[in-house]
């Protein structure tokens, strides 16, 4: 139930996010979740996208630093507290979340959250216990 | 095996009577022949013929790469320039260059001292030498050539540059011996990758690589990543070009200098006073057979220690250990000395550290700053700052706790850092 994410190596310098998202646009990768996180050397660009293999092959002729990892698409209901329950339960559970960011489209009248977890697998069964709804890669790379 | 078994293996007696007898004979040349070499002896107050003993070559004063600027081009010569049948030059990075001059039986030399080398690195007949020194001013590609020819082995002339090229060419000929800089073999693999060839599946099986300095842990990284037995080669033009000292194969552990041609005294790089062997500082060099342009008592720049026991190859000449940077690339950083080759050392040890880096100083406020610009690649990339963050702190504690230097540590993308085809440029000094 992992979704693949795309992470890339932004050296701080101009132009090489531009570099990185016209390149992905040229090869007709669709991007459909973003992050970054930046510090004051480097950034590092986390994708999810319609076509991760492609994207990562992309990227990795253009000269970036690439990687791919898996995280995790919950399902948020987009009301007050909707994210803060589920976070609530997560702590209550002991699962480490490394870090997470929203998904710009929405499932229905629910709101999409990328978690990127130290155990995914541990934090799916948790979730899923709970009755959070987590999203499978291909509802997630269609959307 | 040995190419001149007589003279590589002569019992040290005999080694340092035959040196002293060479010198003397070259020591009366230049000072007939060279007016430079007459005015420092008499301001020296040393006539040639004072020069009894080995010892008495310290009463002698230095020769710099300034002194060769000063008599360009053909100042330094001891023949009329009928005798002369090569000339190169070394690149000057300000002004004129470096010219050097051989004569016929000089050339001869080059190629015996060429062929003992190839042969200390296990090269011989039967090889196939595809040389990547450059051809032309640069004494690297005819230097390494004409040895090549010497022991009979079949030379591929290819000269630096265009990488594909070599690549396709080294695949095709099946070389077995590279010859290039250390920084240029690890391009050469990484751009065969890049094409999705596998360079550990060709036909190379030794590199003799020189003309910079590397560290062991670079070694280690070459032999592994283009399956070969890297040797270090030693040489520069002003002495003779390449061909001064090289690794046997057998110990892979100190270069021999050719000590029948040469003579090496290691001397403190302030004072100029002579060390006890065994003691690390720059390298002088005397040449006492060479024609052309004889030098005495050159100051290399080369920061190294003589290593006199005895070598498991049989060779009776003493070593040379890696040369560990050049007294002129010696980086005075808040009155620390350091040399780029031994934050080189640093890095190699952190898992998936690439090779390629580069050392920025400059001054803030008065202060010397370092950074340390270390390439990404995906072996160290993590998804999450924190890892990231936890390298470049790792890599600034290693340099600070082993080299007691502060420095900040710059996560570059990969193959930012220039690629050379030739020296590799590790140091941007912005302070001058």
């Amino acid at each position: 139930m992992t979704v693949q994410q795309i992470s890339v190596f932004i050296e701080n310098r101009a132009g090489r996010l531009a570099q990185a998202t016209s390149a992905l646009g040229e090869a007709g990768v669709n991007i459909r979740a973003l992050s970054l996180a930046e510090t004051s050397d480097f950034g590092i660009l986390r994708l999810i996208v319609d076509r991760t293999d492609l994207a990562k092959e992309v990227l990795s002729k253009q000269g970036f630093t690439v990687d791919k990892t898996e995280v995790v698409a919950v399902q948020v209901p987009d009301r007050p507290m909707g994210l803060g329950h589920i976070l609530h339960m997560l702590d209550e559970a002991q699962i480490v979340v490394e870090y997470l960011y929203a998904f710009i489209e929405r499932c229905g009248d629910n709101a999409v959250i990328i978690f990127r977890f130290d155990n995914s697998d541990q934090a799916i069964a948790a979730l899923t216990a709970s009755g959070v709804k987590v999203l499978s890669a291909d509802s997630v790379y269609s959307m | 095996m040995i190419w001149n078994a007589e003279f590589e293996t002569l019992p040290r007696e005999a080694l340092a009577s035959l040196q002293l007898k060479r010198l003397q004979h070259t020591l009366e040349r230049v000072y007939a022949t060279v007016p430079f070499y007459r005015d420092a002896f008499d301001q020296a107050k040393v006539k040639p013929e004072q020069v009894k003993t080995l010892q008495d070559l310290q009463r002698l004063p230095f020769t710099l790469k300034q002194d060769m600027r000063d008599n360009y081009p053909y100042g330094l010569f001891a023949v009329p320039l009928e005798q002369i049948v090569r000339l190169h030059a070394s690149s000057g990075t300000t002004g004129k260059p470096t010219v050097v001059g051989y004569t016929r039986r000089d050339i001869d030399m080059w190629s015996e001292l060429m062929g003992r080398s190839f042969t200390a690195a296990g090269v011989g007949r039967g090889d196939v030498i595809h040389n990547a020194y450059g051809y032309g001013l640069f004494t690297g590609g005819l230097g390494a050539h004409y040895g090549a020819e010497k022991i009979g082995a079949a030379v591929i002339p290819m000269s630096g540059g265009n990488t594909k090229k070599q690549i396709m060419i080294m695949q095709d000929f099946g070389s077995t011996v590279i010859t290039c800089t250390p920084s240029y073999s690890l391009y050469l693999a990484e751009a065969a990758a890049e094409e999705g060839l596998d360079i550990r599946s060709f036909a190379l099986r030794v590199g003799i690589l020189g003309a910079e300095p590397w560290s062991e842990s670079i070694r280690q990284e070459i032999e592994q990543k283009l399956n070969i037995k890297a040797i270090d080669i030693y040489g520069l033009s002003e002495i003779l070009g390449p061909g001064v000292a090289i690794e046997c194969i057998e110990a892979q552990n100190g270069l021999h200098i050719w000590e029948d041609h040469f003579i090496a005294e290691i001397i403190d790089p302030v004072t100029g006073q002579v060390l006890p062997d065994g003691e690390e500082g720059e390298l002088v060099i005397t040449t006492i057979t060479k024609e052309g342009i004889p030098m005495i008592r050159y100051r290399t720049r080369d920061i190294t220690r003589l290593i006199s026991e005895p070598c498991i190859c049989g060779r009776s000449h003493r070593r040379l250990q890696r040369m560990s940077g050049r007294s002129d690339d010696m980086l005075i950083i808040r009155g620390v000395n350091v040399f780029p080759s031994q934050i080189e050392s640093v890095l190699m040890q952190v898992e998936g550290v690439e090779p390629h880096y580069q050392l920025i100083v400059d001054r803030e406020d008065n202060l010397d700053s370092l950074e340390v610009q270390v390439e990404v690649t995906e072996d160290i990339f993590s998804d999450e700052v924190r890892i990231m963050q936890g390298l470049s702190d790792r890599i600034r504690h290693e340099i600070k706790s082993l080299l007691n230097i502060t420095c900040k540590v710059r996560l570059v993308g990969p193959k930012t850092i220039t690629r050379s085809e030739g020296k590799a440029k590790r140091v941007i000094d912005q302070r001058r």
